[in-house]
This record gives structure tokens, C-alpha cells and sequence, in this order.
């Protein structure tokens, strides 16, 4: 037997089964995770840049990243601010039926995104109980960014209000107790005292939303039109290429995606610790 | 008047309340009472039927076998994982974490498409599995991996936080009491992580019951064979067959909601568990 | 001039202040002493507008502020963990007060960057204005604390359990510090704290509270050598009970050939320039406490002497 790869516990520990489990849990880790999505670096890097550019920033793609992250991100900005209130009132008030409300929130995680998006469709279509409300108007919600963006909202609100929701319950009162003698008015108190306190929580519930959204595909491809152009998001197109067996065209999509979804997650997460940091929590 | 110098007046906590339950109304509760109408359109017998045409049962069948598989898979690794990252300090520890966290952050597509690329005809392994005949991509073996990675994170993610809380103390006492290792996970550590282990299975299995993306990506559509539930929405839907579509789709919620209330009482009973612990 | 009247608060169903009245002329430092629970630190909240009374008024110089909500009453109120703004640099922490008036009042960012530096002088943290709290020392965020409450210009400086958080050296220095910056500055101020020692060395005038009610206010000297009630005499100070109600300190006991009371010595340590004798009274459970001039020398552990107050508190039923 070779020394195993990895260093064993520096200090002595009586607890067993570090081989065991550690082992299991590489071995698990390197074929389920580690190996697939290193296939998609190794397939680009076979591509070339000139060709990786000429699909991966096609026009066609250009469009769709627009409209996923466009989309991701409206419905980020829409989640941020609701998101808030419905953790406020969550954490701050006492009503009836609370326990219950608490719990719908967490619906998207639980709801099959197929089921949520045929839903919506249903709702949201030119004859739905809210489209038809729309349509006379001369606004169509369906098949349209409008609906895509209704869609990553369903999708990630559980997101900001799981993130916001601990920070503002350990927010002490004595915080707002001290704003207030010093003479700020309780909106003052919220935008300079509370807002900055659970800014963090908020970026990550955002960051979180917004990843989720731009790689988002089951609630949104039945409300979403996928007319090329307009209504194509991105994940869409990575599936319209492998139908095509253009599995070239699907990685560079693919790889644009990853390092733009990892580049906010990073950002956010430096972000994070430089604050906390500052704020020695 | 708002006398209470960290609260709102009776109006805008009103207000508050209002805006937040119209909201959650509005973008949660509204998609969820759409499925049950919707499949209950034509009434009950027309919606017993679209569950029990012979493809829709076949559905059925394919989306527990494939729960089946994955989440004991996934239950595994996640207590292997957490015991070895809660229990023993090791290089890269954080680097492990970052790496189980990974799935949440990747589209579904894409985690379709990685096994496509590994496993499909065009695929790193796509010659020599069509040469031993050995089908991946299209079948059920590539349904599942999809899922298994889909699914990956849950149940280590539930485990990791608590068992960090809990520390070695307990396991430390098992041992120098004279307990083997498996003796100690089964009396000691496994009573004291058994609710938290639970939740992540039940989310775990939503999600592997759930999953659209990435098995739409590998599986191929084939009727009967490779279509989960998930899926037979999908080509019901596109068939124009709505009440077919969404009389599936209302057993998809169905099985939401069920872990929506599991999920509710265990967090109940955690946190009376958790004050009690304090003490 | 702060006049407390007959104030009562309630809390669900236990009685936090049952009818309080207090008087506190201007200049004056006040100590608020009392156990948890004895409704101490209600009444600080009460007089800072934190907390509303149920029944009772609280006048500012004759004026009736009852209704008058805390951002507008204009009192200083130091924390007890300092509650600092976490995000803010201290000097914003210093300077928030000033930045949340109202335009037109609203003092220029500079013109409040300079008043943050100033009162950072007055506390000692003069070159800190730029770091995070907590890249600070326990000692130093509560001068924050004080600096911010300090900023607004307070007439009345209100400070709850102001130096419970601190180890005791930090806690000594800042109990003489504070007590200069308060004449220094002309401020009224009120502190609650549950430390007599605290209370008697800093305050003009003691206030000691029990579940809810005043049971005497006086100046340390009187609240020590003459308390009012059974309660003062053993909260405020050591003490021994002796038969007949009669309240003694460990110093106002001496030992005696002729009579007094009996006692079995248990246990005799150095305490600073004292032995420190703890017996039993003969045939009772009594702890007895007294202290002896340690030039002397100390009784044998088991053995019986025989002691007699020279000064006590008597009091029956």
C-alpha cells in the first residue's frame, strides 16, 4: 500500500473512521462532482479561443446572456426589497397564521420547477386569471421578459427572506434603542442603523437569487416564449445545441455561464469577509 | 400614537403585514392553487385518468426508483462527509466544503450537460460504452447520476453546521468508555443528529422526485422508459393535454406540500430541541 | 431638574415600579442601586423615554415630558453592551446624532467630523475616529458609547450598568474618569448599576430600589451608616443579623471579655489591613462577620470569643 494521499488529522485524535469516511467522501466527491464539471474545462480548452468566442459570444448567445442575467437580476432587485419585508414581518410582528406563512415561503425550494412553471404559465397566459387582466391593456406577462422575470422571482424568494431572516432576529434592540436617543426618526433608524446591518445577508440573498435565476430552466422555458432573440435564455440555448449534438457550442455557452454565476458568488463572498471583518462578527 | 421607540404605528405595521402576505400570495400561494384547479378542471375522473394512463404510471415508476437510488447515495456520503469534516481537522477542509456547495451554484442544465459530454455518443467515454454496449446517456443510469448531483449538497449540508455545535465531545466520552467506532456513530452520534439528518433526506428527495433540468438534458424523452414525472408534465403540456399535464403535476405538488409540513413540525420539534439543549 | 411622580409600569403581570417618586436637582450624580429585578433599570428607561410609564408623569424642569417620545427628549443614554453601530467608524458612531437632525439643523459633514474629534479628545480616543468598533477594547467602546451620547449636548446623562461589561482594573479607572467628565461638563447624570461599592464611591446621592419601590435615597454616607430598612442595611455593605433585628458591620463589632454574644470561630483570613473572622453564633445558624485590626492577634479556629456592636441598625418587626 502507497501513503494516502492526503495528510492525516495533524493532532492525535481518538475518534475513528477518518480513512474511511474521508475516503468515501473524495471518492464520491471526484466521480459525481469533480470529474463531470472538469469535462466541461477540458472540452473548451480542446475548442481554441477563436472558436470558443465565435459560439460562446455569438450574437445569438450575446442575446440570451442578456436576457438570463437581465432577467436574473430584475428579479433579484424585486426579491431583495420584498424579500426584506416579508422577513421583517416575519421576524418583527405576531399575527395570526404566522407558523404558516413562515412556511409557504419555503415553497419554491419544495415545488418541482416543471410544476411551478406550467403554473404559471396557466396564470400569466394571455386567458389566465391575471393575464386576461393584462391583456386588454395591450401588456402580455407570458412569453415575455415580463413572465421570465415573474418566474426567477417564484424561484428565489426563499433565497433573500433564509438569508435576511437569522441577521435580523439577532439585530440587538439596543441598536435601535440608541439611534432613537440620539434623536433619529425610525425611518432613520431603519436606513442608517438596520439596512446596513443586514446589508450583507441582503447581497447574499441577492447573489444567491441571481445565481439560481441565470441558470434557471424548468420554471421558465414554458413561460418564457423561447422565441430566439427575444425570449431565448441561456440555458435554453445550451439545450437547443446538444439536440443539435453541437456539444461545442453547448460547453462554451456552458462555460460563459459557469464563470459568470462563480464570479458573482466569489465577489459577493470576498465582499462578505472584508465586512465582517470590519464588524468583527 | 406610536409611543415605542423600536416600532412602527399600528398602520404601518398593518401596512407591512399586508404587503407581505399579498406578495406571498400573490407569487407563491397563486402558482400552487393554479396546479389543483387546473388538474381538477374536468373533474375527478378525468383527473384519475391522466394518473393512471400506462405512461404516466410508468413515470411514476421511474421517478422512485430513481429516488430510490440516489438519496440513499446521497444520505451516505452526507454522513461520511460531515464526519469527517466535524470530527478530524485535515488540509483543504474548507476547499471540501466549497466543493460540496458546488451543485447549488451550477444550472441544471449544465449538470446535465457535463455527463452528456462524459458519457454521451460524442462524449469522452461515448465510443467505448456504445463498443460494450453499455447505455448511460438516454437510459436510466445517466437519470440517476444527473440526480445524484443534482441532489449531492442536502444532506451534508444539514449535517455539517449541527455536528460542528455539537463537537467530539460525546463521541471522545463513547470511546475512552470503550465503545468501537460503529458503536459510537450508532449510539452516540446518530441519536444526536437523527432529526437533522432527516430533514435533509426529505429535502433531498424532493428535489430528486422534483428535478427537471438535468434529466431533461440526459434522458431523451423516450415514453414509458425515460420519462420521470417531471417530465411527462412537460410532454403532456406540450401535447396541449392540460389536464393530463397538470393532474401529474398536482402529485408532483402534492408530494411538495407533504415535505413543506415534515419539514414545518421537524423545525418546530428542532427548536424546542435546540433550547432544551441549551440548559 | 428631573421629577419622577408617582410612576408605575407594569409588565404583564409583574410589577416593575409600583409608585415612584424621585427628585434630582441639576449637577446632581445619581446612583440607581438594586438587585435584578428591583425595577432599577425600568425606571432609567421610564426617564429616557425608552420605556412608557402606565401612571405617573416625568417633568424635565417643571415640564411634562411623559408623551414626549425618547428622539425628542435630547437625554444622553450610555448602553450596557454600548450598543455601537457595528458598520459605522466611531467617529460616524460620534457623529450619527448630529447627522440625523433635520436640515437646515444639520451640522456640515465636516463641521460634525470635527465635533467627532473633539469629543474623541475629551474621551481619550483622540486618532481613532477612523477604526471599526470592534477594533476596539471593552474600555474604549464604552467611551465610544459615551462620546456618542455626549454629542448631542445632553443636559441629562442617563447610563445603564455603565461599567458591568469591564474586567475591574479598566473598571476603576473609568469610574474616576467619569466622575470628572461629569462635573467637568456640568451634566445631570443617573446610573443604575447593582454594585454598591460602584455606587457608593461615585455617586452625590444613592438611590436604592427593591421590587419596584424606593427603600431610601441618601447621600453614600447615609445610605451606609444609617439605612433606612433591613433591605438597605444588607444589600448596601456586609452585615450580620444579630437577635433582636439588630443590623452590625464587620468593623463595628469588637471582641470582648465581659458578655456579648458567643461565637465559634470557623475560619480567620487576611482581608487588606484586617483579619477577617467568620464564626457561628453559639447554638444558632448565624454567620457572624467582624473584623479585627491586624496588628492583633487572631483568635484560634475553633475556639469561642465573645463579641459586641459598637454601632448598629436596630430594627423590629
Amino acid at each position: 500500500m502507497t501513503s494516502p494521499p492526503v495528510r492525516p488529522p495533524r493532532r492525535r485524535n481518538v475518534i475513528p473512521g477518518f480513512g474511511l469516511t474521508f475516503g468515501i467522501s473524495a471518492l464520491w466527491l471526484s466521480i459525481i462532482v469533480l470529474i463531470p464539471l472538469a469535462t466541461i474545462f477540458l472540452r473548451s480548452a480542446h475548442m481554441g479561443l477563436e472558436q470558443f468566442i465565435a459560439v460562446g459570444l455569438s450574437p445569438r448567445a450575446l442575446e440570451a446572456y442578456r436576457l438570463s442575467f437581465g432577467t436574473a437580476a430584475a428579479a433579484g432587485v424585486v426579491n431583495a426589497i420584498f424579500g426584506v419585508v416579508v422577513a421583517w414581518v416575519l421576524v418583527r410582528y405576531d399575527f395570526i397564521g404566522k407558523r404558516l406563512v413562515g412556511a409557504i415561503v419555503d415553497l419554491p425550494f419544495a415545488l418541482p420547477t416543471a410544476v411551478a412553471g406550467i403554473a404559471l404559465t396557466a396564470i400569466y397566459a394571455p386567458n389566465g386569471w391575471i393575464g386576461q387582466l393584462f391583456d386588454p391593456l395591450g401588456i402580455r406577462i407570458a412569453f415575455t421578459p415580463i413572465g421570465i422575470t415573474i418566474a426567477l422571482i417564484f424561484i428565489g424568494l426563499p433565497f433573500v427572506v433564509r438569508s435576511v431572516e437569522p441577521v435580523l432576529a439577532d439585530l440587538g434592540r439596543d441598536v435601535e434603542e440608541a439611534a432613537a436617543t440620539l434623536g433619529a426618526s425610525r425611518w432613520q433608524t431603519f436606513s442608517r442603523v438596520i439596512l446596513p446591518a443586514i446589508g450583507p445577508a441582503l447581497l447574499t440573498g441577492f447573489a444567491l437569487t441571481f445565481a439560481r435565476g441565470v441558470g434557471e430552466y424548468g420554471s421558465v422555458i414554458f413561460i418564457a416564449g423561447n422565441i430566439q432573440g427575444s425570449t431565448e435564455i441561456a440555458p435554453l440555448l445550451i439545450v437547443t445545441q446538444l439536440e443539435q449534438y453541437n456539444y461545442d457550442g453547448a460547453t462554451a455557452i456552458a462555460v460563459v455561464m459557469l464563470l459568470v454565476s462563480f464570479g458573482v458568488l466569489l465577489g459577493i463572498n470576498l465582499s462578505q469577509v472584508a465586512s465582517r471583518r470590519r464588524m468583527g462578527a | 400614537m406610536n409611543r415605542n421607540p423600536v416600532s412602527e404605528s399600528r398602520f404601518a405595521r398593518a401596512a407591512l403585514i399586508t404587503i407581505a402576505l399579498l406578495f406571498l400570495a400573490l407569487f407563491i400561494l397563486l402558482p400552487l392553487f393554479a396546479v389543483f384547479s387546473e388538474a381538477l378542471k374536468e373533474g375527478f375522473d378525468d383527473f384519475a385518468e391522466a394518473v393512471s394512463t400506462p405512461d404516466a404510471l410508468a413515470a411514476i415508476r421511474l421517478t422512485l426508483i430513481v429516488a430510490a437510488i440516489s438519496v440513499p447515495l446521497n444520505m451516505v456520503f452526507g454522513v461520511a462527509a460531515s464526519w469527517a469534516i466535524t470530527k478530524f481537522d485535515f488540509r483543504g477542509k474548507g476547499f471540501l466544503i466549497t466543493l460540496i456547495d458546488l451543485p447549488f451554484s451550477v444550472s441544471p442544465v449544465v449538470s446535465g450537460l457535463i455527463f452528456v459530454l462524459l458519457f454521451g455518443a460524442n462524449g469522452y467515454l461515448g465510443p467505448w460504452l456504445a463498443e460494450h454496449d453499455v447505455r448511460i446517456i438516454f437510459a436510466v443510469p445517466g437519470i440517476v447520476l444527473a440526480t445524484v448531483f443534482i441532489t449531492f449538497p442536502f444532506v451534508a449540508r444539514e449535517l455539517i453546521p449541527l455536528m460542528m455545535e455539537q463537537g467530539k465531545e460525546d463521541e471522545e466520552a463513547a470511546i475512552s468508555l470503550g465503545a468501537s467506532g460503529w458503536q459510537t456513530f450508532w449510539h452516540v452520534t446518530l441519536p444526536n443528529i437523527r432529526w437533522a439528518l432527516l430533514y435533509g433526506v426529505l429535502l433531498c428527495n424532493a428535489r430528486a422526485m422534483g428535478e427537471f433540468g438535468a434529466v431533461s438534458v440526459v434522458s431523451g424523452h423516450i415514453r414509458g422508459i425515460t420519462n420521470t414525472m417531471p417530465l411527462h408534465v412537460e410532454i403532456l403540456y406540450n401535447e396541449y393535454d392540460f389536464v393530463g399535464a397538470f393532474a401529474v403535476a398536482s402529485l408532483l405538488a402534492g408530494l411538495a406540500l407533504v415535505t413543506l409540513v415534515i419539514k414545518t413540525v421537524l423545525e418546530w420539534r428542532f427548536n424546542l430541541h435546540h433550547a432544551g439543549a441549551r440548559h | 431638574m428631573i421629577s419622577v411622580e408617582n410612576i408605575r409600569k407594569q409588565f404583564g403581570g409583574f410589577a416593575a415600579l409600583g409608585g415612584v417618586d424621585l427628585q434630582i436637582a441639576k449637577g446632581e450624580f445619581v446612583a440607581l442601586l438594586g438587585p435584578s429585578g428591583s425595577g432599577k433599570t425600568t425606571l432609567l428607561r421610564v426617564i429616557a423615554g425608552l420605556e412608557f410609564q402606565d401612571s405617573g408623569v416625568v417633568r424635565f424642569d417643571g415640564e411634562d415630558v411623559s408623551d414626549r417620545p425618547v428622539a425628542e427628549r435630547g437625554v444622553g443614554f450610555v448602553f450596557q453592551h454600548y450598543a455601537l453601530f457595528r458598520h459605522m467608524k466611531v467617529a460616524d458612531n460620534v457623529s450619527f446624532g448630529l447627522s440625523v437632525r433635520k436640515r437646515g439643523e444639520r451640522p456640515s459633514a465636516r463641521e460634525r467630523r470635527e465635533r467627532a474629534d473633539e469629543l474623541l479628545r475629551l474621551v481619550h480616543l483622540e486618532g481613532l475616529g477612523d477604526r471599526y468598533p470592534a477594533q476596539l477594547s471593552g474600555g474604549q467602546r464604552q467611551r465610544v458609547a459615551l462620546a456618542r451620547a455626549l454629542a448631542i449636548q445632553p443636559q441629562l446623562l442617563l447610563l445603564d450598568e455603565p461599567f458591568g461589561a469591564l474586567d475591574a482594573k479598566v473598571r476603576k479607572d473609568l469610574r474616576r474618569w467619569l466622575r470628572e467628565l461629569h462635573s467637568q461638563m456640568g451634566l445631570t447624570s443617573i446610573f443604575v448599576t447593582h454594585d454598591q461599592e460602584e455606587a457608593l464611591e461615585l455617586a452625590d446621592r444613592v438611590v436604592v430600589l427593591n421590587k419596584g419601590a424606593i427603600e431610601q435615597i441618601g447621600t453614600p454616607e447615609q445610605v451606609y451608616t444609617q439605612p433606612a430598612t433591613p433591605f438597605v442595611a444588607s444589600f448596601v455593605g456586609e452585615n450580620t443579623v444579630l437577635p433582636g433585628g439588630v443590623h452590625v458591620r464587620p468593623h463595628d463589632l469588637e471582641i470582648t471579655t465581659d458578655g456579648g454574644h458567643a461565637v465559634v470561630v470557623d475560619n480567620v483570613f487576611r482581608k487588606g489591613g484586617v483579619w477577617r473572622i467568620e464564626g457561628m453564633l453559639q447554638g444558632t445558624d448565624t454567620l457572624v462577620e467582624l473584623d479585627l485590626d491586624a496588628a492583633q492577634a487572631a483568635p484560634e479556629t475553633g475556639s469561642t470569643i465573645h463579641v459586641r456592636p459598637i454601632r448598629a441598625s436596630n430594627f423590629t418587626g
